[in-house]
């Protein structure tokens, strides 16, 4: 099975954590002697889990053979990986620069405001995650905010209830692929 | 063999040479910050920066291997320039407070930016973060004064095979410590300070016990009395400008004495001691098994092979990484252990003291005994047997503090009785120490005849090798051993503890077999200890090693059931060697520990 396959989104299903980790097992023995195995483990484990949580990290570590301080290293210097819970909506608020001089800004300040957390945290409800990117190649139809895979154009900041609502209540499309 | 010039200084080296030691061999300094000679050679600070003719940029002479024909130039405007900028950059990260800095005056960064002359950091900008840790009883971290010239990570990693540290997070953020920047408290750490002992700055040092061991001298209710380990006496010197090899025991004696301390004593003593507890216990285990009927003790013994039990960084890393496999240790507690035990029941009987109006000082090449000292069940005397440990660097400091002058001190002895030792006492130090001094003892018991080497030195398990083996055909065994006669006796030596790894894997997959193994934590064994003076190399281990074997060779006594005060102790006091009392006071149990 190739990584982007195993990578997929499974949270959806609910799963017990001795079935993840369950899961986690058999591709840790798929693994076990490839070299260069741990950015790919790491990869499908955060696809299995939605984040990178200690326990996992830690089997890993074990199941490839690795420090544990080496896979912390390899998982705090990519942005990418995340150990901390997301939520099921990745909301991303663009400041490049065309974003920020239209106000992205007071875009970001309003979300932080409106789901009560900062950048990199999720929300209690587990609804929404927030983060900050360095441009879509939206720039003409600044600022831009990103949920999930789409793309929102022209984003004012009092209009933002509107669109986190239709993700909270299911209308918007569901993330196909989850980006982390 | 290619030729080359540095500084038209023509010079002959074998291929794959780098430029720096070409350089050393022209007698040309290069300064260095990263670089560890045969241990690691990354380019990765480039203050070694030279210039070599035809090539664009400057290169880092430690990751540069020498060719036919090259012309380097190290003292050019270029680059004198570029290797003070790099430590006016390193310097514009580096939180260093020098003043109060342990390391002051004993920093490789100050060093190196007095000689580059660096008078000006032209690059004000941020300070790495500071995190202070002091989760260990061993050792103390400090980012802020972190280069990240991953020197610790190295030997971590690569020599010791522990991997505590590692480089978290990227860029400026970058810090090198435990996974995620937890305390090393809650990672596997062994405690044995090889990071501290090559970092070049103050970034990880030992928990300090000076001040501890000041206020007990100071307490009239105290009765403060000293051990030092044997490899003390041969680094010592270093840290007053003696060369490396040079032996002080008379003077480290004086000193200890002029510090205060009641009784100036030698973890030798229990050196001898723990020859005589695990020598038997050795031959008890190898009756268990080659005796049919067992070893008629009526107490069972762990398995074979079994492995020596001083070196506390390598007990703690058995119960991390092998928990299955403490049954191997030895039961005997390390010798500084004993001696607390025996201080704090048997002495202080001797003088009418109770255990706790002893406070007892370690003088340790090491700082895992620091975290040895304060496990649980180190408390046999009813009170923590060892109340402070002092590294070789930390004795040195108060040795300073107290305006003592070193090289004017005269020759002195050491009190009786916990002061009298036999030169396989002093051997300890050395990797190889402990199993040869174990031979001298366990050999003659079984044979009735002297050990059959050479001025008693078993030569193969000698030496800086990695792993080393022997073994010796028992024959003439007296009645009581008879079943060891004709045995292959096999033995094996390791030193780092990537190296005891290496020995371990072998025993699991079958390839090896041995009857007795000694794993020191540390590479040269206690005389390359994380306490010793900074930084040591191979050419410093193996002077030390030398001055150890010769404080041995000076000794009329050289083996440890030789030693009349220990006779006496047993005598007097514990009765037979694994006797009830022994069993209580010099024998301690294991604990698994989690592997990451």
């Amino acid at each position: 099975m190739s990584v982007e396959a195993q990578v997929k989104c499974t949270c959806g299903e609910e799963a017990s954590e001795e079935e993840l980790l369950a899961r986690l097992d058999g591709v840790l023995k798929e693994y076990r002697d490839k070299p260069g195995a741990l950015i790919p483990v790491l990869q499908i484990a955060q696809g299995i889990f939605g984040y990178l949580p200690e326990v996992a990290l830690k089997k890993i570590a074990l199941g490839l053979n690795k420090s544990y301080s080496e896979v912390a290293g390899v998982v705090s210097f990519y942005s990418f990986f995340s150990t901390k819970p997301r939520g099921k909506h990745l909301v991303r608020v663009c400041l490049g620069t065309a974003c920020y001089v239209r106000g992205g800004k007071r875009v970001l300040d309003t979300l932080k405001h409106k789901l009560k957390i900062d950048v990199g945290e999720t929300t209690e409800d587990r609804q929404f995650t927030l983060e900050v990117a360095r441009c879509f190649g939206a720039c003409g139809l600044a600022p831009a905010i990103m949920i999930d895979e789409e793309v929102h154009h022209r984003v004012k900041p009092n209009k933002m209830d509107l669109v986190l609502s239709k993700y909270r209540n299911g209308d918007a499309p569901v993330a196909k692929k989850r980006r982390t | 063999m290619p030729k080359l010039t540095i500084d038209n200084i023509s010079v002959e080296v074998p291929a794959g040479t780098t430029v720096l030691e070409a350089a050393q061999k022209a007698g040309v300094q290069i300064p260095t910050l990263c670089y560890m000679k045969d241990v690691q050679a990354i380019g990765a600070c480039r203050v070694c920066t030279v210039e070599v003719e035809g090539a664009r940029a400057l290169v880092a002479s430690c990751a540069m291997s020498v060719s036919e024909g090259m012309k380097i130039k190290t003292n050019t405007k270029r680059v004198r320039e570029a290797r003070r900028t790099v430590v006016e950059l390193l310097l514009s990260e580096h939180d260093g407070d020098c003043q109060t800095c342990p390391r002051n005056e004993d920093c490789e960064l100050q060093k190196v930016a007095h000689e580059l002359g660096v008078r000006e950091i032209h690059y004000p900008g941020g300070k790495a973060a500071r995190y202070q840790d002091h989760s260990t009883p061993a050792l103390t971290r400090d980012t802020a004064k972190c280069i990240l010239c991953r020197r610790c990570v190295t030997v971590c990693n690569n020599v010791q095979g522990v991997a505590a540290l590692w480089p978290q997070n990227r860029g400026f953020k970058t810090v090198v410590g435990p996974a995620f920047c937890h305390e090393l408290d809650d990672v596997v750490c062994v405690q044995c300070g090889q990071c501290g002992a090559v970092c070049p700055v103050g970034a990880i040092t030992e928990q300090d016990h000076i001040g501890m061991v000041w206020d007990a001298l100071d307490d009239p209710a105290k009765h403060v009395i000293v051990q030092t380990a044997p490899a003390i006496r041969a680094a010592l010197g270093e840290c007053f400008g003696y060369p490396p090899g040079t032996r002080v025991t008379g003077k480290m004696t004086a000193a200890l004495r002029r510090l205060g301390f009641a009784g100036v004593f030698d973890t030798n003593f229990t050196a001898d001691l723990t020859i005589i507890e695990e020598g038997t216990e050795l031959l008890m285990r190898l009756k268990q098994v080659l005796k049919p009927g067992g070893n008629g003790h009526g107490r069972h013994f762990g398995p074979l092979p079994m492995f020596t039990s001083c070196s506390p960084g390598w007990i703690k890393f058995m119960e991390h990484f092998y928990p299955d496999m403490t049954p191997n240790l030895s039961t005997c507690k390390s010798p500084q252990q004993m001696f607390g035990a025996i201080a704090k029941t048997y002495y202080a009987q001797k003088i009418g003291k109770r255990p706790e109006d002893l406070f007892v000082v370690s003088v340790m090449p090491c700082t895992a005994k620091k975290f040895e000292c304060q496990r649980p069940e180190m408390d046999d005397s009813g009170v923590q047997d060892v109340d402070a440990v002092l590294t070789t660097r930390e004795l040195a400091r108060m040795i300073k503090q107290a305006g003592i002058r070193f090289e004017q001190l005269p020759d002195e002895e050491m009190d009786a009785p916990l002061g009298l030792s036999t030169g396989a006492a002093d051997i300890f130090a050395n990797t190889g120490g402990v199993m040869e001094a174990a031979l001298r003892t366990a050999w003659e018991l079984v044979t009735g005849r002297e050990l059959p080497f050479d001025k008693l030195h078993v030569a193969p398990i000698q030496g800086l090798e990695g792993v080393k083996e022997a073994s010796a055909k028992i024959t003439g065994a007296k009645p009581e051993w008879s079943f060891l006669e004709g045995v292959e006796l096999k033995v094996a030596v390791a030193h780092g503890l990537g190296n005891a790894r290496k020995v371990i894997e072998r025993i699991r997959s079958g390839q090896a077999q041995y009857h007795f193994i000694e794993i020191m934590t540390c590479p040269g064994g206690c005389i390359g200890g994380g306490g010793q003076p900074r930084t040591t190399t191979n050419d410093i281990r193996e002077k030390r090693i030398a001055a150890i074997y010769a404080e041995d060779e000076s000794r009329k006594l050289r083996k440890s059931h030789e030693n009349p005060a220990v006779q006496q102790l047993y005598k007097e006091f514990l009765g037979v060697p694994l006797g009830e009392k022994s069993h209580h006071l010099l024998h301690t149990k294991y604990t698994a520990r989690a592997r990451v």
